[in-house]
């Protein structure tokens, strides 16, 4: 019972910062600062979510699928924020106007230059 | 005992444990094919995990690395947290750009979980690397600071002290 209350409370933490991310995709102007939201909020409330399942679940195979899963999420959404970045830097995708600094564009233009 | 297959041998234990955990581990068929399937991983790619020896003993190592999952999970939270303000505020207080940041890892390893971290706490996220010159490009939401030496030092400092106590 108390197992259930508490499990289900973190699925609800997992669903509010999840809803947050998909807030920022929709607010944020440009890709960089959208996979900003989308990449943190995304991970913590799905973690969240799977969290919420091992505890109500406890040590089963279902439970164990639900804590790999979150090993797994943790793993592979930084490295899909950092491909979906560069490759969009790389096609020349304009970053917003309020952006203040762009050391990236520097030095690969300075690269370009050499070549 | 080689580096090689003490390699491989970890990975096989990981692989078959994990297998184990995924499948129920009381029938015959399932185990003989966990071992089966953990053979031939840790044959094909099990030497990729370890590659170097290592100075420090393995507990300290251990001891650095749970001290360091406690910083990286609060760090995430306040990562989240600030996310949730920037969205939430209703002019959006950004101030985005992309800096450049040195590092003084060296291995593969340790950069990649070092980048990943970079990702996932607040306002930062990774868009390239350059592991030859050690440098790190990173999409900073609120940039505080434009040099090299201000930007390493608050955004990579507290990681990679750890870091380097746990893969080197």
């Amino acid at each position: 019972m108390i197992r259930e209350i508490v499990g289900m409370v973190f699925i609800s933490i997992g669903i509010l910062f999840d809803f947050l991310g998909v807030l920022g995709l929709v607010r944020l102007p440009d890709v960089y600062n959208r996979l900003q939201a989308a990449t943190k909020c995304v991970t913590f409330g799905s973690a969240g979510i799977l969290f919420g399942i091992f505890i109500i679940q406890g040590f089963t195979s279902f439970g164990f699928k639900a804590l790999l899963g979150i090993v797994f999420i943790f793993l592979t959404s930084p490295v899909a924020a950092h491909a979906i970045a560069r490759a969009a830097h790389k096609s020349r995708i304009p970053l917003t106007p309020l952006t203040v600094i762009d050391c990236y564009e520097a030095d690969h233009e300075l690269k370009d230059k050499v070549d | 005992m080689s580096l090689k297959w003490k390699s491989r041998l970890i990975v096989f234990l990981l692989s078959l444990l994990v297998w184990l955990a995924l499948t129920s581990w009381r029938d015959v068929q399932e185990i003989v094919a966990a071992i089966v399937v953990a053979a031939l991983v840790s044959l094909a790619a099990g030497h990729f995990l370890i590659t170097t020896h290592k100075q420090k003993h393995l507990l300290v190592r251990w001891f650095a690395a749970v001290t360091y999952f406690f910083l990286f999970l609060r760090e995430m939270i306040k990562a989240n947290v600030h996310v949730a303000y920037i969205v939430l505020h209703p002019l959006l207080p950004i101030k985005p750009g992309i800096v450049k940041i040195k590092t003084r890892l060296t291995k593969d390893v340790a950069m990649t979980v070092l980048t990943n971290s970079i990702t996932l706490t607040p306002g930062t996220l990774t868009v390239d690397i350059n592991p030859q010159a050690q440098e790190i490009y990173i999409h900073w939401i609120d940039v505080k600071a434009t040099d090299v030496e201000t930007c390493s030092k608050q955004i990579g400092a507290q990681f990679e002290k750890k870091l380097k106590e746990v893969f080197e």
